[in-house]
């Protein structure tokens, strides 16, 4: 809400030397916060010129410019030339002289143009920021002003007035007044408050209460949307003989543009003067354009509107309508029709001001895409009790400034059903904000808002004020006498919470992979979870499809699928960081995902309401609609993950590093992660590792299909992988059960084995250690030898091994024992012969 | 030496001596092993005149022995000497050869980091539960309910509109990626019963194009406690201390009367940020309030029972203001160099 200074001081007492910051701080104390300062942007010496006489001076350019002398002061005329030509000699116009800056800013100078010194400018309405209107110069005696010569401009035409603008927030309709500034001006400062609604209410009474000339209304709403009727206030008001080609007066342009509002006719002008100033949107029909009686009512199947930007409107049943005998005349609150428009031949203006419902015109206005400073108003609530003061407003206005006659006031339809006085027992307020409130400080801002009371053995029984429907609980009332005596009155008490059980589990082991994961060596990376429909299947599944959620309204097009794995996206980031030269990356994110099950539909139907707790059953409805998310955590490896350096060759990224990564996430979380070869769509069928824990698979490291690394523009090699956090979380142990550690002294043996080429090591390690049993302190694969001396199809493994016992020490044979009877196992199981 | 000399005094001393001699020729230790070896080893005219003892008649062995006995151990102390002195020279030899220019050492490791917002929401995380405070967490896609419903958003709310919130197709599945993290704040109360003090950081969406200031994924912290006879003047009380611990002792919070649906009275909070590079200032940090009394009946908790408060905060703001950050770009593209300015530290 823009809010002309000028326009403000009408109804509140502003000291002099007020600033625009003063008003703002005042302001954002009772809860408007601070958007900005608006201003014509303009400087002096701007002044009242008139045009002595002129010379028309054809250019070669087939232009004609106006050789002016003009007068600016006593004894001071000016030579300007001007390109317009809407002016005869003896007119009073706008000069700005040398050293002026007009709005752009443009720094106004004696420049020499079509071989004259032209020692100013002779301005337009547009050039001046007062509106569009650019057919010429700002001819004064257009507006009806008739000023002195030297006369400063720039307060003649009120261009020295500024705006403050406010967030209103949604609660406050009635702040989008100058009306509602005002009132809440005065609750910061205690200056005084002056209603126009009363003054306007005045003028009202004072032409009469009548009802011979009027055009009746019949409210018939068939169909209220959530119950309530679509207008509960219906004023009309006729205004005959009115001139409509007269021009708006400057002040008024001036404050509508201050307040963001376009000047467009006098009449319309009119009706936005108001609206800002009450609050009230106005509507004015052409009365010689309506046909019978009005009628309010909701849309029929298939009825048209053309709305008065010229669109055709197809009307939905649940569109509040004007209409007259023709049909309809205006979409309730938002636009009104083309053909009762006001134009330059209306003499007779019909004044519509109503209150209409705030869900049925916020319903329209979307439907229609027509948001208007009306509907933004009629949305936060209108008023009630303001309709007929802002209608006689407007009927005042149309007689001073256009020339018509107040007719007597029209029917006044009033369902509006004041709101029921709410109770504030004592000490609520108190027990609330946690502040010793006086009695006289909760009775004060009550009365200051504008509240009823009536003091009852339970508490205070408070009325709000019509322009207050946000004043539904105490709890609001609470608000108001915090908000008006200040919020610096809030003393700052530091609750004691119970003793707390500290990070659960999962929370800590979250942290600790993740702190194991950077650590490592890996960067984290928070992507989008917003991607493409191919991403999802590839990387989701190993094999085939994989169910996903799609928003309605992506912001992109090309990705509005939600995530079913975390890969997509740090391949994404990676891309970005390759695009900017990082070609050796490690990523990783841990993040959810979500994954519905396929066949099963998701949602719930309709909703329960927001202000009880819903019974289990449809509790459990809503969770069970809810998709599964678990977190995951992957990575990303590519380019090298040791850079050539000095005795030190490059180490290239592959699926070990993937795999380093895993086996960080494991020790993280104490869980052991069995490695085995696997197979999924997005990855190279030869190095791709499946993932178990306690033999359920929990993910999948890899190298991704060199065909699909190059259609996204990555180097041949990318290592990535990802588990399901949560389900590891879940089958890790929840304590570690040590055993005792052996001191006596170690045996290590070698062990070669000569085994079939495809015998994964990892499988013929297990079957080692499960034949050498608990002497086996430790067994590791040291190296794998494919070449002569081996029979075809063979390789050969060496496992170092380090036995100990715990009572005694091992004797050599007691070890060798032992080593053999591992061997013995992996004979058994792959044909496993000893390489001497 | 054809043939073994005779044992005596002089032959003695003529072994000792060439053995000497030999051991004063000896520069490095393997020269100085063969010399002790030729003149020390079993092959020595030292060994023979040894071996020669046992067959000298008995009243001579004394003697003898005593001969070669002092003349072996002068030598043995002297070799010994010898080696220890050429072993230190050999020693400070090789570590001159290895020595290595630190500042050329290969690194077979990479710093990681991880991300700032992260960290930050962990740190927050902490504050909270030194306090004796519970981290609560809800489902980013969550259902319209718990979203807005519970939050006492209308159905008719301008935030329930498709130009704010993302809704997953069908609409009318009632499914949302939540707006804010206070979804949190029901599924806390539905799930606990009070008193209740948690906090929620999380992930948030809102349809909003990714520019400096904006980004349509986003994250927040939630903050809500559900008590018997808590007031504002609580709430001031947790902000300020969780403000403090922050921005430093003199921070301080400033409450502004402002509008949720979910709040009741609302207020806007800034915080009064001491240590800024600029200088002291007054930062919007977030939103706050009294839970508003439809909030607590959403949950199945009487508001003539209990009060709370509850308050929220954007991270990447948080993060913005206080490492005076200017590109929200910075903290969602992921570009390491971003996350690893922090390391493991924000």
């Amino acid at each position: 809400m823009r809010v002309p200074i000028s326009w403000l001081g009408e109804f509140v007492e502003l000291a002099s030397g007020t600033t625009p910051d003063d008003i703002h701080a005042a302001l954002v104390k009772v809860g408007l916060e601070e958007e900005g300062v608006h201003s014509f942007e303009l400087t002096g010496p701007i002044v009242v010129g008139q045009v002595l006489e002129f010379v028309s001076e054809p250019q070669s350019n087939g232009k004609t410019i106006e050789w002016c002398q003009v007068q600016v002061g006593p004894d001071d005329v000016r030579g300007i030339v001007c390109g317009a030509h809407n002016f005869i000699a003896g007119d009073k116009v706008v000069v700005s002289l040398p050293g002026a800056v007009l709005p752009g800013p443009f720094p106004i100078a004696a420049r020499k143009t079509y071989g004259h010194v032209s020692d100013g400018m002779i301005a337009s309405a547009r050039e001046l920021g007062l509106g569009e209107e650019h057919e010429g110069i700002l001819v004064l005696s257009t507006l009806g002003l008739d000023p002195e010569v030297g006369t400063d401009a720039i307060a003649l035409l009120g261009l020295d007035d500024r705006a403050v603008e406010v967030n209103v927030t949604p609660d406050r309709g009635y702040a989008l007044s100058i009306r509602g500034i005002a009132r809440e001006y005065s609750h910061s400062t205690g200056a005084a408050f002056r209603d126009p609604a009363r003054l306007a209410a005045h003028v009202a009474a004072s032409s009469g209460t009548g009802v011979g000339d009027h055009v009746p209304v019949i409210i018939d709403d068939q169909a209220p949307v959530r119950g309530r009727v679509g207008a509960t206030v219906f004023v009309t008001r006729i205004v005959r003989g009115v001139d409509p080609t007269r021009p708006t007066p400057a002040w008024m342009v001036a404050r509508l543009i201050l307040a963001g509002i376009r000047s467009i006719s006098l009449v319309v002008d009119i009706t936005n003067y108001v609206m800002i100033e009450l609050g009230q949107p106005i509507h004015g029909y052409d009365l010689d354009k309506l046909t019978g009686g009005i009628t309010v009512r909701r849309a029929q199947q298939g009825e048209i509107l053309v709305t008065l930007d010229n669109q055709t409107r197809k009307l939905h049943p649940e569109d509040l309508l004007i209409t007259d005998q023709s049909g309809p005349i205006g979409l309730a609150g938002v636009m009104g029709g083309a053909a009762t428009e006001i134009d330059a031949g209306t003499s007779d203006v019909l004044i519509e001001a109503a209150n209409f419902d705030p869900v049925s015109i916020a319903r329209t206005a979307r439907r229609h895409k027509l948001p208007s400073e009306a509907s933004r108003r009629f949305e936060r609530g209108v008023d009630p009790a303001v309709a007929p003061s802002a209608a006689a407003r407007v009927a005042q206005l149309l007689e001073q400034l256009a020339g018509g006659t107040i007719q007597p006031q029209g029917d006044i339809h009033e369902a509006h059903a004041a709101a029921a006085p709410i109770l504030l027992p004592a000490g609520y307020v108190d027990a609330l904000i946690g502040v010793d409130y006086t009695d006289d400080e909760i009775l004060t801002s009550l009365v200051e808002i504008g509240a009823a009371i009536e003091h009852t053995q339970d508490g205070l029984l408070v009325s709000p004020p019509s322009w207050r429907p946000d004043l539904t609980d105490e709890a609001t009332l609470a608000e108001e006498i915090a908000r008006i005596v200040g919020y610096d009155r809030i003393p700052a008490v530091l609750p004691t919470a119970p003793p707390g059980r500290g990070l659960t589990r999962a929370q800590r082991l979250r942290r600790s992979a993740a702190q194991q994961l950077a650590a490592g060596g890996s960067t984290e990376v928070l992507a989008y979870p917003f991607v493409s429909r191919k991403s999802n299947d590839i990387f989701g599944s190993p094999v085939g499809s994989t169910p996903a959620m799609k928003l309605a309204n992506p912001l992109d097009g090309e990705v509005p699928w939600l995530r079913t794995s975390l890969t997509p996206g740090l391949i994404e980031v990676a891309r970005r960081n390759l695009s900017r030269g990082l070609t050796d990356l490690a990523l990783f994110e841990i993040g959810a995902v979500v994954r519905p099950e396929s066949g099963r539909s998701y949602g719930s139907g309709p909703l329960p309401a927001g202000n009880a707790r819903p019974s289990p059953a449809v509790l459990a409805e809503l969770n069970d609609g809810i998709p599964a998310q678990p977190r995951h955590a992957g990575g990303v490896y590519l380019g090298q993950v040791v850079a050539k350096q000095p005795g030190q060759p490059a180490v290239p990224a592959s699926l070990a590093d993937a795999l380093t990564a895993v086996r960080q996430l494991a020790s993280a979380l104490a869980v052991t992660i069995d490695i085995e070869q696997g197979r999924h769509q997005a990855l190279h069928p030869g190095r791709t590792a499946q993932l178990r824990v306690a033999g359920q698979i929990v993910g999948y490291a890899g190298e991704l299909l060199p065909t699909l690394a190059a259609e996204l523009d990555l180097p041949r090699v990318v290592a990535v992988w990802e588990v399901d956090l949560d389900a590891l979380i879940q089958l890790a142990p929840t304590e570690v059960t040590p055993s005792a550690i052996a001191t006596l002294p170690a045996a290590t043996q070698d062990l070669s084995l000569v085994v079939p080429l495809d015998a994964p090591a990892g499988d013929v390690l297990a079957a080692v250690r499960s034949g050498a049993g608990p002497l086996l302190e430790d067994a590791r694969l040291v190296d794998d030898y494919r070449g002569p001396g081996l029979p075809d199809a063979a390789k050969s493994l060496t496992l170092a091994l380090r036995f100990r016992a715990a009572d005694r020490t091992l004797t050599a044979q007691e070890a060798t024992q032992a080593k053999l009877a591992g061997a013995a196992v992996a004979a058994e199981r792959f044909g496993a012969t000893i390489r001497e | 030496m054809s043939e073994p000399q005779p044992l005596n005094e002089s032959n003695v001393g003529a072994a000792a001596d060439a053995a000497l001699a030999a051991l004063a020729q000896a520069n490095d230790s393997t020269s100085l092993k063969l010399a002790r070896a030729e003149h020390l080893g079993e092959q020595s005219a030292l060994a023979g005149f040894n071996a020669a003892i046992k067959g000298l008649p008995g009243n001579q062995k004394a003697a003898a022995g005593k001969l070669v006995g002092q003349a072996k151990a002068r030598l043995t102390q002297a070799f010994g000497a010898r080696e220890a002195e050429l072993s230190v020279a050999e020693e400070t030899e090789r570590l001159a050869a290895e020595a290595v220019d630190v500042t050329a050492l290969p690194t077979r490791w990479n710093p990681g980091a991880r991300h700032p917002l992260s960290l930050l929401m962990e740190q927050i995380g902490d504050i909270f539960v030194g306090m004796g405070w519970e981290i609560a967490e809800g489902p980013e896609l969550e259902n319209e309910w718990f979203n807005f419903d519970s939050m006492n958003f209308d159905e008719d709310h301008p935030a329930r509109a498709m130009q704010d919130t993302f809704f997953v197709d069908p609409v009318d599945s009632h499914l949302v990626l939540r707006t804010h993290t206070s979804p949190v704040q029901t599924r806390s109360m539905l799930e606990r019963t009070p008193p209740i003090y948690v906090v929620a950081p999380g992930k948030t969406f809102r349809t909003d194009e990714l520019d400096a200031t904006h980004t349509p994924v986003f994250h927040q912290v939630e903050g809500l406690a559900v008590d018997k006879g808590l007031t504002m003047a609580h709430l001031r009380g947790t902000l300020e201390h969780f403000a403090r611990l922050m921005f430093g002792e003199e921070a301080k919070i400033r409450l502004r009367p402002n509008y949720f649906p979910f709040t009741e009275p609302s207020a806007e909070m800034d915080v009064w940020q001491p240590n800024a590079k600029g200088g002291a200032r007054w930062v919007e940090w977030g939103g706050c309030g009294m839970i508003n009394r439809n909030v607590l009946r959403a949950s199945g908790i009487d508001p003539d029972v209990y009060q709370g408060f509850a308050f929220g905060m954007g991270i990447e703001r948080t993060l913005q203001f206080r490492n005076e950050l200017n590109d929200m770009r910075d903290m969602v593209e992921g570009d390491v160099r971003f996350s690893q300015q922090f390391g493991m530290v924000v």
